[in-house]
């Protein structure tokens, strides 16, 4: 063991009260450190991993990013004749050629499609309605791009392809509705059409607004129900690589034309407010070390004011500025290494702990748990941040008791 | 080697020490001696005079302002910090009037402290050497005591063992017993006096006890910052 490093831990061993106050600052810090960043990260990735899961990765939908130019603008397009109050030409809704479309998408390789046709319907039973979300799917490609299918509770997503007047809706909204399974339904849509259909499924996904407002019917269904033969509105993807979206979905879009947006383009806002989040987050924990820090140069400072005649031996002695140093930095590192290993054991028990909650939260019908992040990477983070805090707390002490001339104390003492 | 046979171990020519500030201080003036090897030499004077700021100097714990030191042949007022402290550790041994003992480690660990720094013998010797040297000084049953466990003169014993452990050219003594009582005083005397008289070392101490001066080979009185006499002791 190197003689500073002795003297050092002689030092800190003398003032075990204050040596494990300082520890217990930097373990605590570190521990809370850990633990608000696994439920920070926690949270973000399974918010993430539910955007990625539930929502398709890239959705082509029937409109265009841009306002279609006029036929006048394009015959003068440095023309100064302006011309006003131009209808622009009406469009049939729908992706005109979806299975064309379809058929390019299906040749991108790790990418899976499928059709939807969505609208407004509404359903009546006993004297109640509820306007829905209707989904005109395909239930074999449905199952490759959503997790519609893992959601379902009772019936399955192939009961549409058998039962063609089928509708599968949401747990909740059939509870609302007092419908069952089985239980036939009355559907009217904007087109004044209206049907009987016959419940053949019921889904849970948690989040209320999905389960008490849509329902999956057969694409062919809804087409007649929305009087759209032959059309989709949208066109669903699923990515073996998600964080590959925003590529593929501009290449898609660059090829076919209709707007075709990544998962990440539509949580831009959201994203952004995670990266917030985090900054925010980091700030406030990184305080705790910070003022954990303070607790170090503290009882360094102290130790340097009550060590200044060892100070002065030790330089009569043939120590150098250096070796006084060293031996302060070495108590910053011992408390920094410790309260940091203290901080992890502590660290992840809180984080044990805080994944065995659950909570029950009005509106949501699952309990919720704390979605917390294991990761080593944010204990290493933790741990380096500790241990420089503390080593950049006692370098101030330690550089006043280097720069201590030992005639200074010796005179004063005599 | 001089003409007489004696072996310089410390010359100081024209040494001068002022301190700067609002009111400048000067606390050594133009002071020249030298000393040689198996020398017990005594700095007495007035409080104030600056007989321990010549000893500083001496000892290389201070710098001076002016004038050239030599200390085993080697000049040693243009070294840097790191050399001096170097020379301090293999060459020098101090003992304070208060023991500056380490108050967190043993008798022994106090006492192996520069041997460690040294690093020039393995650990059970410098223990070994530790211990002879405390059993010489007739602190051999006092090995795991704290200094607070122990009497004043206990404590100067340890310090002046300390003070040996790295067989220093000189031992440089600012009022050893100014903090002791006349029989602590005494033993202290007599084992400094026995360092020179029978190990052949050099001792140089600053004294305001008689007594104590006394018992060395040669006095130097300090006024005002001055060399005012150095000459043998009267017998």
């Amino acid at each position: 063991m190197p003689l500073t490093l002795k003297i050092a831990v002689t030092h800190l061993n003398s003032r075990r009260r204050q040596t494990l106050m300082s520890l217990l600052g930097v373990m605590l810090g570190v521990a809370f450190f850990m633990a608000v960043s696994s439920l920070m990260r926690g949270s973000e990735q399974d918010f993430i991993k539910r955007l990625v899961d539930s929502a398709p990765h890239i959705t082509v939908s029937d409109e265009f990013r841009d306002a279609p130019v006029q036929p006048a603008v394009k015959r003068f397009p440095d023309g100064a004749v302006a011309i006003s109050n131009v209808k622009p030409k009406t469009e049939v809704r729908g992706i005109r050629g979806y299975k064309q479309k379809m058929a390019y998408i299906e040749h991108i390789p790790g990418v899976r499609v499928a059709p939807v046709l969505s609208g407004q319907i509404i359903l009546t039973y006993a004297g109640k309605e509820q306007g829905v979300l209707m989904n005109g799917v395909v239930p074999e490609l449905m199952a490759g791009v959503s997790d519609i299918e893992e959601k379902i509770v009772a019936g399955n997503m192939q009961a549409l392809s058998s039962s063609p007047n089928g509708v599968i809706i949401g747990r909740a909204l059939a509870k609302k509705m007092n419908l069952e399974m089985g239980d036939n339904v009355t559907v009217s849509s904007p087109v004044g059409l209206v049907r009987t259909m016959k419940i053949v499924g019921l889904f849970e996904t948690g989040a209320t607004a999905i389960d008490e407002g849509q329902a999956y019917v057969l694409l062919k269904r809804a087409q007649v129900l929305l009087d759209r033969p032959d059309r989709a509105n949208m066109l669903v993807m699923q990515l073996d690589d998600p964080y590959a979206s925003r590529e593929v979905a501009a290449r898609i879009e660059k090829h076919i034309g209709y707007r075709s947006r990544s998962w990440q383009e539509a949580s831009e806002s959201l994203l952004s407010v995670l990266l917030v989040r985090n900054i925010i987050m980091y700030s406030v924990v990184s305080a705790i070390l910070v003022v954990a820090s303070f607790g170090i140069y503290n009882i360094i400072s102290t130790v340097v004011m009550e060590k200044r005649r060892d100070i002065a031996i030790l330089k009569s002695m043939g120590f150098t500025a250096r070796d006084v140093r060293h031996i302060f930095l070495w108590e910053g590192t011992i408390i920094g290494l410790m309260g940091s290993v203290g901080g992890l054991t502590l660290g992840y028990g809180l984080i044990w702990a805080l994944s065995t909650l659950r909570f029950q939260v009005p509106g949501v019908s699952v309990p919720i748990e704390m979605p917390v992040y294991w990761g080593l990477d944010q204990a290493l983070i933790a741990c380096a941040f500790a241990a420089l805090s503390a080593m950049g707390a006692a370098y101030f002490p330690a550089r006043k008791a280097g720069l201590v001339h030992p005639v200074d104390i010796l005179r004063g003492q005599a | 080697m001089s003409s007489d046979g004696a072996v310089e171990v410390l010359r100081a020519e024209h040494v001068t020490r002022e301190l700067t500030g609002e009111v400048p201080v000067t606390l050594v003036k133009n002071a020249s001696l030298t000393i040689n090897r198996g020398e017990f030499v005594s700095i007495m004077g007035p409080s104030g005079s600056g007989k321990s700021s010549l000893l500083y100097l001496l000892g290389l714990l201070d710098m001076p302002t002016s004038g050239r030191i030599w200390l085993d042949g080697e000049e040693v007022t243009t070294l840097t910090e790191r050399q001096i402290a170097r020379i301090r550790l293999e060459k020098l041994g101090f003992v304070f009037q208060f023991h500056f003992l380490l108050v967190e480690f043993t008798v022994l660990d106090n006492v192996m402290l520069p041997m460690t720094k040294l690093g020039r013998l393995p650990e059970k010797q410098q223990r070994e050497r530790a211990e002879a040297l405390l059993a010489d000084l007739g602190m051999a049953d006092q090995l795991r005591k704290r200094p607070d466990q122990l009497s004043g003169g206990q404590r100067q014993r340890v310090a002046i063992a300390r003070a040996l452990a790295n067989d220093p050219l000189i031992i440089l003594a600012d009022e050893p017993t100014g903090n002791l009582d006349s029989k602590s005083s005494a033993n202290v005397r007599d084992i400094l006096s026995e360092l020179v008289h029978v190990r052949n070392k050099t001792v140089l101490a600053v004294t305001h006890d008689p007594e104590f001066a006394r018992a060395g080979d040669r006095q130097i009185h300090i006024v005002d910052g001055r060399i005012a006499t150095d000459g043998m002791r009267p017998d």
